[in-house]
């Protein structure tokens, strides 16, 4: 909602230009404009050509990415740093459909994008012309909604439209598909003021009754505790969270992608949720007689068993979209609304409930079972990187990650402090997200110390983008947990297949530093843990884009582990 | 697991009964037929899905619907009291003899012959989906050559008193 008003207020732009004619591109490029769009990213080709001929020389800053899924990953960085949409830009055929993971990252993480393709002229959609993809059938699953565009003069109310379903109610990607004769027609220019959806009307306040029932639940509660998910993050509710924590005193657990949404000081933090959350928070779940769902999804990652999942707890459940409740989970309380507005009105009337035991309990099993690790003075053991990572940053830094076991790592080792510093493809898990995610939330954060993060094995599937930050001499920290693995794989492999390692093994390459230095960038490696103090600390003080190659222990696991298919109870501590 | 039968308001746009359909299949949500159609109001149609499931899976069928963008309402017609018909068009087999005998099935059924060839007969029926069960059970053993049947359309009975049901 901050992000629609900000947006309504750069949306005065350009009054000069109404009713000119103009080409669609350069409609298209100012309804960009009018949606407060500061950065676009993406990728040429003869669809798009029209709209790169009108971005020469555009106040619009494009960012050429060397891939069109660093570009949609990057626009995807971005909106998570800043809660406003990301906008990317790709040509028909194989650069709409290298958007498509992309788009399906944001989809399940909800994340609000803009995604403008070109496609063939009008009198060639369907003939299987040169580049033509069928891309809105191929993305009707995975977009809140998609536009083929027909005709120039629609182009503002459709891109009004976009900007708006991205980014209200369940924010999500909207992908607009505009033929090159329609880039190319000349209309009149005009901007919609209202956007007038009859099918669309999120439900943003929560209905009274419900809240009161929420209060009644938490009264009675002796064992409650809070399921914070993405919701908090996406409606900025932090600290409407952080107030209703204090008011209650019940505690938080938070799931990988509301981690940044509750601070991980906090001594009300039980710590992360599922197949590898800690003993506090899965057996705080498993032990609750109230369980409040703020913003999460209940995905099987965090609920292990269903059947056994909170079998002891009634459930409210808090989310914006109603699909979202009674979908995994019966509910007890449903309460459909923005996390944010459903929090201040349960702030004005919850009690703090009789939980004085139940907390004792937490903080024991708290001091009990931290995550924990065997560390070494010899071997670079990855928890430490994080740890040590985490220390010198303070939780100050924006950290983005890859997919696999460093991404657990930092979910554990990583205190998060701020709004929106941590950027993870939770629901997709998809590699190769983190260092061009990391990109796009160094254009939207110049200032702040960006540190991307990754696997050996996701680097190198979106390394070509070293170019990009080569070119614009950000100061981003690439950091590669190098165990010379795909790390999680093999990790499953040994515990599932009886260390039958098939196809984990990277060790063939490449020498990242050497690769950094072919880029321009600076490289630098660490093997113990005193090379990797030395060199972080000049990463950290080196102004332009930095990779680090840190060679970690190459057979660590990640714990604790719920094996697929378990109970949250049913957990693997390690070192047994 | 019961029958539900569901009404659907959309806007007239190409790609939503992909749309829908899509939805349904990524879903894994069950579907006995889709009708689509103009509706009363210019610009909008109206689809009726027949679906199966329990309460569960009805209610996320329709949570589901009404979040594309394009769905202006979705109703649970079988809630309430409703009409409910199908179309089908029924090619058997008949000659001399057993044409009368045929024509003596359908009349009850107030299905009509609509078609007389040589060898076969064209029946049009109209009717509850039960019904036109019924009567393709009966016509079998002459032979079905050919068989197409419509899928359910359906709207909720009366206005005043449904909407009041309804609410
Ligand atoms: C695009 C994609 N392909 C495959 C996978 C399956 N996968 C999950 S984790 C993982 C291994 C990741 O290895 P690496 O990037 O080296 O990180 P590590 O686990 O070693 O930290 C793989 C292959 C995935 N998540 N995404």
């Amino acid at each position: 909602m901050s992000t629609e008003t900000a947006m309504a207020e750069k949306r005065s732009y350009f009054p000069q230009d109404l009713g000119k004619p103009m080409t669609g591109a350069q409609i298209l490029l100012r309804s960009l404009l009018m949606e407060g769009v500061e950065y676009v990213f993406g990728y040429p080709g003869g669809a798009v050509l029209p709209i790169y001929d009108s971005l020469y020389g555009h106040e619009l800053k494009h960012i050429l990415t060397r891939h069109e899924q660093g570009a949609i990953h990057a626009a995807d960085g971005y909106a998570r740093s800043t809660g406003k949409p990301g906008v990317v830009i790709a040509t028909s055929g194989p650069g709409a459909t290298n958007l498509v993971t992309g788009i399906a990252t944001a989809m399940m993480d909800s994340v609000p994008l803009v995604c403008i393709t070109g496609n063939v002229p009008q009198n060639l959609i369907g003939t299987d012309a040169f580049q033509e993809a069928n891309i809105c059938g191929i993305t009707f699953p995975i977009t809140k909604h998609n536009y083929f565009v027909r005709d120039a003069a629609e182009l503002p109310r459709i891109i009004r439209e976009a900007f708006h379903i991205a980014t209200t109610g369940r924010p999500g990607p909207v992908l607009v598909d505009i033929p090159k004769d329609v880039s190319n027609q000349v209309t009149n220019y005009y901007y919609p003021e209202k956007v007038q959806l009859r099918g669309y009307n999120p439900t943003t306040k929560p209905n009274r009754l419900q809240i009161d029932r929420m209060c009644q639940a938490i009264k009675g509660a002796k064992k409650p505790v809070i399921l914070a998910g993405g919701g908090v993050v996406h409606s900025g509710a932090e600290k409407e969270l952080l107030d209703f924590v204090e008011k209650t005193k019940i505690p938080v657990i938070t799931t990988l992608m509301g981690l940044a949404g509750f601070s991980g000081h906090h001594p009300f933090h039980l710590g992360m949720p599922g197949m590898h959350g800690s003993y506090t928070a899965n057996h705080a779940i498993q032990e609750s007689d109230l369980l409040i769902s703020i913003g999460a999804r209940f995905d099987d990652r965090v609920t292990g068993k269903l059947s056994t999942f909170a079998r002891n707890a009634k459930i409210v459940h808090i989310d914006v979209d109603p699909a979202e409740i009674g979908k995994n989970v019966e509910t007890f309380v449903p309460i459909v609304g923005d996390v944010k507005l459903v929090l201040q009105a349960v702030n004005e009337k919850a009690e703090q409930p009789e939980t004085e035991d139940w907390i004792k309990q937490l903080m024991e099993w708290k001091r009990q079972y931290p995550y924990s690790y065997e560390n070494d003075d010899k071997v670079i053991k990855p928890q430490w990187l994080i740890q040590m990572i985490y220390e010198s940053t303070k939780g100050e830094a924006i950290i983005t990650t890859d997919v696999g076991q460093h991404q657990m790592w930092v979910a554990q080792y990583y205190l998060f402090d701020n709004p929106r510093s941590f950027i993870t493809s939770g629901g997709l898990g998809t590699m190769g997200f983190g260092f061009p995610a990391a990109i796009g939330a160094q254009f939207a954060n110049p200032d702040k110390t960006v540190v991307a993060i990754t696997g050996d094995g996701g680097f190198q599937m979106n390394m070509q983008e070293l170019a990009v930050a080569a070119e614009h001499n950000i100061p981003v920290k690439i950091v590669i947990v190098n165990n010379r693995y795909l790390g999680m794989v093999r990790q499953w492999q040994e515990l599932f297949s009886q260390r039958r390692y098939s196809a984990v093994d990277l060790s063939s390459g490449p020498d990242f530093v050497k690769l950094a230095e072919a880029y321009g960038i600076k490289g630098m490696r660490a093997s113990t843990p005193e090379e990797a103090l030395d060199v972080w600390n000049k990463a950290l003080n080196h102004e332009g884009p930095v990779l680090i190659d840190f060679e970690v222990e190459p057979e660590e696991n990640v714990f604790p582990m719920v094996p697929p298919g378990a109970g949250l109870d049913d957990m693997i501590m390690g070192g047994e | 697991m019961n029958k539900h039968t569901i009404s659907v308001l959309v806007n007239d746009q190409p790609g939503v009964l992909a749309r829908v359909a899509i939805l349904l299949g990524q879903r894994g949500f069950n579907i006995d037929s889709i009708t689509v159609g103009r509706s009363e109001e210019a610009g909008l149609s109206r689809m009726i899905i027949v679906t199966t499931g329990d309460e569960k899976i009805l209610e996320q069928v329709m949570k589901q619907l009404h979040k594309l963008v394009d769905v202006i309402k979705v109703q649970h017609l079988s809630a309430n009291p409703m009409v409910a018909r199908e179309l089908a068009l029924i090619k058997v087999g008949a000659n001399a003899a057993n044409r009368s005998e045929i024509s003596g099935i359908v009349e009850p059924f107030r299905a009509s012959i609509v078609d007389v060839g040589p060898n076969t007969l064209v029946i049009q029926a109209t009717g509850d989906s039960g019904k036109i069960d019924a009567l393709i059970e009966l016509l079998r053993p002459y032979g079905i050559k050919e068989l197409s049947r419509t899928g359910v359309t359906a709207m909720m009975r009366g206005t005043s008193l449904a909407a009041k049901i309804a609410n």
